[in-house]
């Protein structure tokens, strides 16, 4: 049973890798920019875990602006994707130029809080 | 003579009950000092004319000599005054009062120039002031030089004006127009209108002269009193603008008063007890602390020294404390208000009784010997009757001659406390300590109370502790004492105190220690034990440790009180408290500073990641405009990011929140626009793109 449950986890793997492939650069380029983001805040997470939590204010800072870019990265990709149907009307570069002031918008925020 | 001596009695015992005891000095040479002290000024000069005079008329009463340099500064500031046209009535006024204690050297000519303005003063003044100030000053040219004529033609107009300003009640107003009246400006007006009497070139209606005595009578109903027999004026309305205290409205009037009865003729109609009460009140006051209150009482009492209405005579007593022991006289004196000698008299001592008590005299009247060399009354020896004790004797002063009797004012007979002071003999004192049951002694010592005792006694709680003691008068009497105490210490600092009370002649007190030992708290142990006799008439009062005593108390049940807790000193209630350390709150543990910095370069690790995994995917800039428009606002897009990310930078470090605001308002415009152009610019190309 157990050799089966692996040779079907190999199989998922090998085919999302090749789907993977066929994706567009700029999707990749989301991608890893929300794997970046998604790290930082797992490493502020580990940093908090062994010294404490104080300033609360400056973690709880730091891992929402990482959290809230990456949200903001996706919905950028949902976009983007031209494979999408329901944002088929909607030029990619006004997709950007939301995630900007938005991430913008974030990132004062973020900086007032920071202390 | 019983029913005489009844109603005698009667009156005095009236008397005695209205009038409290007390006693007068005239003034003496502690007046001297302090009016040398108060009258000195800082600087060479005094401050004005006005306080000149008030400090040499007070000079002058009481016989001091002034500094000389003083003189001559003032008389420099007197003949700058006179000689100035544009001095006011007050100033020429003050001058002029100077002048006649400096005798400063003033032309003739000068004198016959402000006599003049005077007399058109005179003639034209309206306000009780104006009268006042130029009647006044006219009065001292007239005294200070013969060749100038200072007589008023109208005499009779001008005191019916001045009268004008006068009330029913015996009180003046400043002006016609204002409608409040003072006692203060009566005493004013009266002293105008003797000025007017005096410069009268003819005689004053004798009319005006009966009505103005009528008025004074009316004025001196307002009197108002003291206990002591003093009486004053005081004013009833509290006028903010200028208010006379009692001593200037009394002094004021006495000015006037006396001023007016010097300048006519016969009397005016008042009682001498009420001239006595004004010098009781000017003498009651002591020596005051300003210059103004010691020149208004000085000049008053010299005012009164030697009026035409009465002239007062002050009964006072050198001592009021007599001892027994030492055989002290009672001594007398009588003078005037200034300490100088009275006409021949003699002073009877009528009665002396206990204070308090409102038994008969305790002497038979007598007549007090007289010393001319000391011109003092005085008694060779105490009667007798007179034992230690508070006692008021009761004076009267008597006249020889009978003229004086209308010339002089001695105010009936004066009430004085006096305390008669003497050794008392403390006899059979002893202590002793006594069986519960039986009341037989188990121990008893004699104490002699002259001097330190050291009785051992020792004693439990079925026995009692008598001490007993006689006091002894000089004169044999029984003696009852203000303070008699004994007083049980504790080697623990406790305390008992118990009064002494006596039955019949002997002094005694027995602690029954069963009933006390409650109150005691149940200590045993050595108690210090002492005795306290004192009034204020002992001489030898007596405040002595008697001994000891072991007492010997059971033990203290569980609920039993505790002692008092040990005095605590007095003075360290005030003294410095404990210092108080402030706990401020432990900072929070930080990490230490290389972990932080690790994790810093750690948390800068998946950008690298990022920027490695966009070189993987062959990241390259070819959209990029190469066009110059397009290409300068994708430039100016880039920048505008850039610098919005570097005012973020600068935000967190040191900018606030307003002024942030207000630049990324601008920024964001400018990338707004910048944004708008290159991106709709990318998005046609595109669409261009796709639809080729």
């Amino acid at each position: 049973m157990a050799r089966s449950t692996s040779k079907d986890a190999q199989a998922l793997f090998h085919s999302f890798r090749s789907a993977y492939a066929a994706t567009p650069t700029n999707l990749k380029i989301i991608d890893l920019y929300v794997g970046f983001a998604v790290f930082t805040a797992l490493i502020q997470i580990a940093y908090i875990a062994i010294v404490g939590s104080f300033p609360f204010n400056s973690f709880l800072s730091g891992l929402l602006s990482c959290i809230g870019t990456a949200v903001l990265a996706v919905c950028l990709r949902i976009q983007v994707n031209r494979e999408n149907k329901e944002f088929k009307d909607l030029p990619p570069e006004r997709a950007f130029a939301d995630f900007v002031l938005c991430n913008l918008v974030l990132h004062l925020v973020i900086m007032n809080f920071l202390g | 003579m019983a029913k005489n001596l009844g109603g005698f009695l009667l009156l005095v015992l009236a008397i005695s009950i209205c009038e409290a005891a007390s006693i007068f000095q005239p003034i003496s040479d502690s007046h001297r000092s302090a009016a040398l002290e108060l009258f000195t000024p800082a600087d060479e000069s005094f401050g004005s004319l006005e306080e000149a005079y008030e400090a040499l008329r007070t000079f002058e009463i009481l016989g001091i000599q002034g500094k000389p340099d003083i003189s001559t500064s003032s008389c420099q500031s007197v003949s700058e005054t006179l000689v100035s046209s544009s001095s006011t009535t007050n100033g020429l006024f003050h001058a002029l009062k100077v002048n006649r204690i400096l005798k400063c050297k003033i032309d003739e000519e000068i004198f016959q120039g402000i006599a003049s303005r005077l007399k058109a003063v005179v003639n034209d003044g309206n306000s009780l002031l104006d009268f006042y100030y130029s009647i006044g000053s006219l009065v001292l040219v007239k005294d200070q030089t013969s060749g100038v004529d200072v007589l008023l033609g109208d005499a009779n107009g001008i005191f019916r004006s001045i009268k004008a300003l006068s009330q029913s009640d015996g009180r003046w107003r400043f002006s016609s127009n204002n409608p409040e009246s003072s006692t203060y400006a009566a005493g004013l007006a009266l002293e105008a209108l003797a000025g007017v009497v005096s410069l009268a070139s003819s005689d004053i209606d004798h009319s005006l002269i009966v009505t103005l005595k009528n008025d004074i009578v009316k004025l001196f109903d307002s009197l108002e009193k003291y206990d002591d027999g003093s009486v004053y004026f005081d004013e009833k309305l509290v006028d903010a603008h200028e208010h006379q205290g009692p001593l200037s409205t009394t002094s004021s009037v006495v000015r006037g008063l006396t001023a007016f009865a010097s300048v006519i003729s016969g009397s005016i109609n008042l009682p001498g007890d009420k001239i006595l009460g004004l010098a009781k009140f000017f003498l009651g006051i002591g020596i005051p602390g300003n210059s103004k209150d010691f020149f208004n009482q000085i000049d008053s009492l010299a005012c009164l020294e030697s009026n035409r209405v009465y002239v007062p005579l002050i009964l006072s007593l050198p001592a009021t404390v007599l001892s027994l022991t030492k055989k002290d006289q009672l001594k007398v004196k009588v003078n005037t208000v200034l300490g100088s000698s009275a006409p021949p008299l003699a002073v009877k001592l009528v009665r002396a009784f206990i204070s308090g008590s409102k038994d008969s005299s305790v002497i038979k009247t007598q007549e007090l010997k007289f010393d001319p060399e000391n011109a003092v009354h005085f008694l060779d020896v105490l009667p007798k009757s007179i034992d230690v004790g508070t006692y008021v004797f009761v004076f009267e002063i008597v006249l020889h001659d009978s003229v004086d009797k209308e010339v002089y004012t001695t105010g009936g007979q004066t009430q004085v406390p006096i305390f008669v002071t003497g050794i008392i003999k403390i006899d059979n004192a002893e202590i002793a300590v006594l069986d519960s049951d039986l009341g037989s002694i188990e121990t008893q010592t004699k104490l002699d109370l002259a001097r330190e005792n050291a009785a051992l006694l020792s004693a439990n709680h079925l026995q009692k502790l008598r001490l007993s003691f006689q006091l002894t008068t000089p004169r044999g009497k029984f003696f009852k004492p203000h303070q008699a105490f004994l007083k049980l210490r504790h080697e623990t600092k406790v305390e008992h105190i118990f009064v002494v009370g006596n039955s019949g002649k002997q002094f005694e007190i027995i602690l029954d220690f069963l009933g006390l030992v409650e109150k005691f708290f149940y200590l045993s142990g050595r108690y210090d034990i002492q005795l306290t006799v004192g009034d204020a008439i002992m001489e030898n009062s007596v405040l002595r440790a008697v001994g000891h005593v072991e007492l010997d108390l059971p033990e203290a049940p569980e609920k039993a009180p505790q002692p008092p807790a040990p005095h605590v000193d007095p003075y360290s209630r005030y003294g410095p408290k404990a210092e108080i350390t402030h706990i401020f709150r432990t900072p929070e543990k930080r990490p230490p500073r290389e972990l932080s910095l690790a994790f810093l370069g750690l948390t800068l690790l998946p950008f690298v990641g990022f920027l490695i995994g966009l070189l993987h995917f062959g990241v390259n800039l070819k959209n990029f405009p190469t066009s110059a428009v397009p290409a300068t606002f994708a430039i100016l897009f880039h920048i505008g990011i850039a610098a919005v990310l570097l005012l973020y930078v600068l935000f967190w470090l040191k900018l606030d929140l307003f002024t942030t605001l207000k630049t990324l308002g601008f920024l964001g415009a400018f990338l707004m626009f910048v944004g708008h152009r290159i991106l709709s610019h990318l998005a046609s190309t595109s669409a261009k793109l796709k639809s080729a």
